[in-house]
Formats: structure tokens, sequence, C-alpha cells
């Protein structure tokens, strides 16, 4: 039976279209989770479904609602560049209103139901070879998008006040960082729904990030673990037909634990003893 | 030769001046300190010089050019900011960015430039951890490496804003040793923002007072005195030098005489 569906085409389109999102959201993961942008990830994949539904509802192909919804929310928050508590609160406000009116698109929309359920918890076995082909052109977009934009993007993600003094462009970064995001998310959608698109562009870089202090070897493990939860949980759902975004998110959070658990191993020696050597220690601390 | 030269510089925000008529130039070497209750402009004067403010009338030029125009390399120092625990960053891959952060792409290593940065780690002491993720490292460690990443690039200024803040004495004194041993060491003029002179007392050659209506420069000796900072307040105040120290009593704000208390306590 499994031998028997891994010679099927839509497999093997599946596993592909998984690969091409686990790798973006891999990438991209990585700076979401520096720059703390988690929420907004949220928020922009709700409003992709806003998109999506309002597509639906006009007759046209709901990716391109997903697009048009995650890009026009990414360059919202990416041009008001706000940090901190300020940042939560607006997302949340824009969040909630937005959900509003997607609730509002769906009643109106006459279809089919697994229209809507497809895109809140995903359908990769429904993925066609056209959508493949936009999934690959949209993916090669946003890893070239960081490709140019790596270093002053670590820079302003680390030390925005230094990167600044610098002459890095803080703003143009921030609607860039956001603008890849949107895209990535609009493609995470299509893999997991809009739930779930935290469980690849959240999760792979949160465990990354417990297992290496190195900002490359971080990128690579993010996309490693991205990948295989992805394929590992397409490769699953065909053995037991439970959903495949079921099997995808506990892999993922599976390797977010014991990431965690290597984490709280690796501290103590990575920090090297002595290091403030030379007999610096202040007299009065 | 002046390598800073400040003219006529002005800043104001609305009806507010915070400084006007501004000139000094700052030679190789010199170390300048800006001292001033807050909301005089101190930081303000480190942002137009970085070029990352327009000043109200007035202009800079650092080696003869325009702040803005980013000629020559600034180095710069902030006050010292808390790395989250987790970020992924060794302090190897923090300096560097000093060398390479704003370049577009993944950024490559020129020639030389990894012998650069390990120099970097080793004039400011910090190779034994140069290894280690910056969130674990402590204050002091962590604006060590500040220290490294502002001169990697052989920069023709250092601008340092409050460096000292939330560190303990023995580190002030490791991070004023620092910027103190790379101008005598390579002539590299330093501007220092601190509300509090004594850390940098012994390594200082000229002060840069900021008072809410006007401003003085020139030696510690000329300006940090009764007459001068009196002068400068409109009010009277008294100017005492305990045990090497400079206490400034009977300012409007009061900030000195505060903070002198701090630092007992500590």
């Amino acid at each position: 039976m499994f031998t028997q569906l891994l010679a099927q085409h839509f497999v093997h389109t599946a596993l592909w279209a998984g690969a091409v999102v686990a790798v973006v959201s891999g990438v991209i993961g990585v700076f979401v989770v520096t720059r703390g942008m988690s929420f907004a990830v949220h928020a922009i994949s709700e409003l992709g479904f806003t998109g999506a539904a309002g597509a639906l509802v006009v007759g046209l192909d709901p990716v391109i609602g997903v697009l048009g919804g995650s890009l026009l929310v990414g360059l919202v928050l990416g041009l008001l560049s706000l940090r901190g508590r300020e940042r939560d609160s607006a997302i949340g406000a824009v969040l909630a209103f937005g959900l509003g009116i997607g609730v509002l698109f769906l009643s109106l929309y006459q279809g089919y139901a697994t229209e809507a359920t497809n895109l809140l918890f995903g359908s990769i076995v429904g993925v066609s070879d056209a959508q493949l082909r936009t999934l690959a052109i949209v993916g090669a977009i946003v890893l070239a998008g960081v490709a140019v934009l790596y270093r002053p993007l670590l820079f302003s993600s680390v030390d925005p006040e230094i990167a600044a003094a610098r002459g890095v462009p803080l703003r143009a970064l921030s609607v860039g960082i956001f603008l890849l995001l949107a895209l990535t998310t609009a493609e995470a959608i299509q893999v997991v729904g809009v739930l779930l698109v935290l469980t690849l562009v959240i999760t792979p870089a949160a465990a990354a990030q417990h297992l290496t202090r190195r900002p490359g070897v971080a990128l690579l493990l993010s996309v490693a673990i991205a990948l295989v939860s992805t394929e590992g949980g397409i490769l699953l759902s065909l053995v037991k037909p439970w959903p495949t975004s079921f099997f995808i998110t506990t892999i993922s959070f599976t390797a977010y634990l014991g990431a965690r658990a290597y984490g709280i191993g690796l501290k103590p020696r990575l920090r090297p003893a002595g290091a403030t050597g030379r007999g610096l220690r202040g007299a009065g601390a | 030769m002046s390598v800073v030269a400040v003219e006529d510089l002005a800043l104001r925000f609305g009806t507010r001046t915070l400084f006007e008529g501004l000139s000094f130039e700052l030679r190789a070497g010199e170390l300048l300190a800006v001292l001033g209750p807050n909301g005089t402009g101190k930081t303000s004067l480190i942002r137009i010089m970085l070029g990352l403010l327009t000043p109200s009338a007035g202009r800079v030029a650092i080696e003869g050019c325009p702040p803005r125009e980013r000629c020559h390399r600034i180095g710069y120092v902030p006050q010292q900011r808390v790395f989250d625990r987790d970020l992924p960053l060794r302090g190897r891959d923090l300096v560097r960015l000093g060398l390479d952060g704003h370049r577009w792409g993944f950024g490559r290593l020129g020639e030389g430039d990894g012998e650069r940065v390990d120099a970097a780690l080793e004039e400011v002491g910090a190779t034994g951890y140069a290894d280690a993720p910056v969130g674990l490292l402590s204050g002091g460690e962590q604006q060590r490496l500040r220290v490294a990443q502002a001169i990697v690039a052989d920069p023709v200024l250092i601008l340092a804003d409050e460096p000292l803040l939330s560190l303990d004495l023995a580190h002030q004194r490791d991070v004023v040793d620092l910027l103190d041993g790379r101008r005598r060491a390579a002539g590299t003029p330093v501007v220092f923002v601190t509300h509090d002179i004594n850390p940098v007392l012994r390594s200082v050659d000229r002060v840069l007072y900021l008072a809410p209506d006007g401003w003085a420069i020139g030696t510690p000796d000329e300006v940090l005195t009764s007459e001068t900072l009196s002068d400068l307040y409109e009010t009277e105040v008294d100017v005492l030098r305990v045990r090497g120290r400079v206490i400034v009593v009977g300012t409007p704000d009061d900030q000195h005489v505060h903070h002198v208390g701090d630092e007992h306590t500590q």
C-alpha cells in the first residue's frame, strides 16, 4: 500500500511542494525568531486566509487571495516598523479586524466548505503541477531576496542601533523582511494551512537556536528540521490516513523539545570557564 | 590637523533650542568628553556626527566630508544593551559585523579580514571568549566586544554614547582604558558622552559641557569650575574636588548629586 502510493504522481508533487516550502520557511524563520516577529507571522497567515476567502467569493484562485492578503499586511507592518508592545497590540488589532472580514467572506461564499477547511488546515496532497511551479518561483524569489539582504538583515536584527549608525537602512530592511515573510507565509499556507504556518516558520528556527551558536549553522539546521518535518509528515500520512498537518506539527514539535533539552546541556559548555579573564571581575560586583 | 570640524552648529526641536553656535575642532588622538544633564542634546550631537540627524544650522565635517556621505568609517559604541540569551551569535561574529555588516549579500571576508577580527579581539582582551555565544557573556564582556566591533575597521573617529552605563566600576575603567589605548596607539580621536566625568577624568583632554542655556568647552580644569558652571546654569553651582573626583553640587536638576550618592551605595 505504502509503496503503491509512493509511485503516485500526486505524492511526488506533494513531496516536492513540501520541500520547497520547508526550505523557504526554514530560512526566513531564523530572522523571524531573531527579530521576535512570531506574532506577525500569525497575523500575516490569518489575513492570508481572509484574502483567500475574499478570492473565493469573487471566483478567483484562492492562492491569489492568500498572496494578496499576506503581502498587504506584510507591507503595512513593515512600514510601521514598530517595536515591542506597541507592535504586539497593533498586530492584535489588525488581526482581529481582518479575521472578522474573513468570516463575512466565508458566509457570503456559496461553494464547498472543504475549500475553507483546506485553507485552515492545509491540503498538501491536492497540489497541482501548476501550483508546484508557482511555489517554486515564489520560493526562488524569497531565497534570492534573503541572499541579497542577509548580512544587513543579520546586523539590524542583532544590533539595530549600531547598524543604523553604519548606514544600514532599517525601515527598508523591515519592509523587505515583512514582504519576504508574507510570500513565505502564502507558500506555507498551501502545505500546512493558515492555523499551522507557525509550525514551519517558527518551530524549526526556534529549535535551531538551541543547537548552535553560529548564525550560518542555525540557518542550515532550521532548514533541515523543516525539511524532515514536512517530508516525514507527508510520508507518515501515506502510512496512516491521519491529516498530514498533524504529522508535520508533531515532528517539528518533537525536534523543538529535543533541541531545548540539548540546549540545556549545551549552555554551560559554551560558556568558557573564567571567560572574564585577566582578573577583571568588578570589585563591587 | 583636525579630524572633526564642528562649525556654528545648532539644534532645535520646535521652539526648544538644545544648543546653538556650537563650534569646536578635534585633533588626531584627542579624547573629548561630552557632559551635561539629560535633554541638552548630548546624544543628538552624536547622531548628527553619525549622519542620522540633520542639524537646524551649521555643519560638521569629518576629514572634510559631511557625515551623511559616509566617506569615512566611524566606530560607534552605544550604551550596553543586553543580548538575548538564545541569540545564535558568537563574539567573533559580532565583531565581524563591524567589517561587513552593512554590505549586501552574504558578506565575504576580504583578504586579511579574518586577521583583523582576531587582532581586534586581542586588542580588547576578548580572545578567550570570542567563540562563546554573546548572550551568555557578562555586560562588561559584551561591551568589550562592542569596542572591538567599533575599532575593527580602523575608523577615523570613535563615538561612544554612555558606554559605561550599567557597568560596575572595574569594567567602566576597562572600557575607558581600551578607548584611551586606541587613541594613543592609532591616533583615533574619541568623543565620549557621559553624565559622570569621573571614570574618564584621567584620560580626557577636553570637556564639552552642554547645559540647558549654553555650552562651554575646554580642559577639565577650565570647564569644571564653580565659575564656569555657575555661568552656564545662571545659578550658584559648586564644583568640588574630593580625592581626585569631581562633584558638582547645586545644578537645578541636581543630577550629579544623586549620581554620586548612587555610586557610594554600590
